[in-house]
């Protein structure tokens, strides 16, 4: 079986065949870097997604986060209603953990607040 | 009197700051209208930012906070809050804040790099009524990111830009429902990239050919009218088709701002709606620089972090009073390749034009022709108007050359 993917690791969306049997991969083509040929093993077996998004600080306003790397892509609604959730402590500096423990990733603050 | 002054604090300004600071000039001032430094970035906190500049995935604010760190460092001089309200040709900054009130600066140099604005619905005329909840999608993203308001909850989006594409997902992990991302042309302007991870992840419909053509609702927005439309994009009468939702974001365009540049009297491109720059993107006014979406608007921030470095060695150099102007190159293109910039060459020097396609193409040569002979071709197998592609050019070709032409030709 062939899978067609469009590549999500950086903005020039390599177009990438896949080449599957059952579960495993027997090619990969089309990619113009070693990530591409990550992210298409990951998208068959095994999808991840990077979350960027706000957490709430206890001030009342927002800093932005993201998860330190990408989780599973079936939970990222889960880990949005646990940021969601969640009110982080001040100040932050970028690169702060805010959650230490989400799916396997932590959830850091990508800027500074005082 | 200040030897370079630039005018936004954005990506653009603040890149410009540093390479000017790393080429010898040490009275810099940058004036920013924003209560921080950082720009649109700020609100653009998706991945996907400097994988050029430093070979890694950061969001918005991490690769401006890289930039604003060292400014920091290098002690360069910020006024934030203040806006410009004037530029003078003999280089005479009119700005006000709280503090100073109005004042005046006089430069010797001046790099603009006050980025651009968002194409408004005015401009857009769609019939029906002026309801809430029409919002350009630069609006809504500040909304939501850094204000934590969520502008709606049934969601259209007009434009699949590459903003649209990350409010649609933006607005989705924060419980909205986007019911459908219109586009007007055949094919999205936004990265390949964004379609994929955030409409296909969420099964958002994006319509090809089809735009908006009415709004709905008294006080708030109670649905829009979209239609496909044909080869002339007008739309199909027979293809109306209402969609109920709350909220509709414009994601229709950027448009370079630069009242402050037409002020000055500086050649402005019709294409670009940017200045007309030379190889140190210096506009036709003398000292005074472009760089960044001001200039043109870009796709990736991490080019205009590049463009902003040789506008910042431009103005060092033209403070220093080094001037290599020997020749007066201009740069045409044929209409299926946009624009380049620079528009003119006036140093002869290695140089990397950038440049825009006007639609989609596949195999193609991109040719170069010095006073009318071929000197360069390049073959692309796709390019497409979202992507700004560049093409170096070796000075040896420009010996006793005129004039430059770009064309594209079709395999």
């Amino acid at each position: 079986m062939k899978r067609e993917l469009t590549c999500i690791a950086c903005p020039l969306g390599c177009s990438l065949v896949v080449t599957l049997e059952g579960k495993n991969i027997l090619s990969v083509v089309g990619n113009t870097c070693p990530r591409g040929k990550e992210y298409a093993i990951n998208e068959c077996t095994a999808p991840k997604r990077m979350v960027t998004t706000t957490v709430r600080c206890e001030n009342g306003e927002l800093v932005s986060v993201k998860t330190s790397k990408p989780i599973p892509k079936e939970k990222v609604f889960e880990a949005m209603e646990i940021i969601n959730a969640t009110v982080a402590k001040l100040p932050l500096n970028v690169g702060d953990v805010i959650i230490s423990d989400l799916f396997g990733s932590t959830v850091v603050a990508t800027q500074c607040k005082e | 009197m200040t030897e370079l002054v630039i005018i936004g604090g954005g990506p653009a300004g603040m890149s410009s700051a540093i390479s000017a600071y790393e080429n010898g000039i040490r009275d810099i001032l940058i004036l920013e209208r924003d209560d921080k430094l950082g720009g649109i970035l700020r609100q653009c906190i998706h991945n996907g930012f400097g994988l050029h500049k430093f070979k890694e995935e950061l969001t918005g604010p991490e690769y401006a906070y890289r930039y604003e760190k060292r400014v920091k460092e290098l002690g360069i001089s910020v006024k934030l809050n203040t806006m410009v309200l004037e530029i003078t040709k003999d280089k005479k900054i009119i700005a006000s804040n709280s503090e100073d009130g109005i004042f005046e600066i006089e430069a010797k140099a001046i790099i603009l790099a006050m980025g651009c604005r968002e194409r408004a619905k005015g401009a857009l005329n769609i019939a029906g009524t002026r309801p809430a909840g029409v919002y350009s999608a630069g609006t809504a993203q500040k909304l939501v990111n850094m204000k934590g308001y969520m502008p709606g909850k049934e969601v259209v989006i007009l434009g699949s830009g590459d903003i649209g594409l990350i409010m649609a997902r933006r607005m989705t992990l924060e419980g909205a429902n986007v019911k459908a991302v219109c586009e007007l042309m055949p094919y999205s302007s936004g990265l390949a990239r964004n379609i994929e991870q955030c409409l296909n992840d969420f099964n958002i419909p994006l319509r090809l050919s089809h735009t908006v053509v009415a709004l709905h609702g008294k006080e708030r927005l109670t649905g829009v009218t979209i239609a496909k439309v044909d080869e002339n994009r007008k739309p199909i009468k027979q293809t109306y088709e209402f969609i109920p939702c709350d909220t509709l974001l414009l994601s229709c365009g950027l448009i370079p701002e630069n009242e402050l540049t037409k002020g000055i009297g500086a050649k402005i491109s019709s294409v670009t709606n940017g200045s007309v720059v030379d190889q140190n993107r210096e506009t036709d006014i003398e000292g005074v620089f472009s760089c960044g979406n001001v200039l043109h608007v870009h796709d990736l921030v991490d080019y205009v972090s590049e463009e902003a470095e040789i506008a910042g060695k431009g103005a060092s150099d033209y403070i220093k009073g080094i001037n290599n102007k020997t020749v007066n190159i201009p740069i045409s293109t044929d209409g299926k390749i946009r624009y380049t910039v620079p528009q003119i060459l006036t140093e002869k020097k290695d140089t990397t034009l950038y440049f825009r396609t006007a639609d989609l193409y596949r195999n193609v040569k991109i040719n170069v022709y010095a006073n009318e002979k071929l000197v360069l071709s390049r073959k692309k197998q796709r390019i497409a108007p979202s992507e700004m592609e560049t093409l170096k050019i070796d000075s040896k070709i420009l010996d006793g050359v005129s004039k430059l032409r770009l064309e594209l030709e079709e395999l």
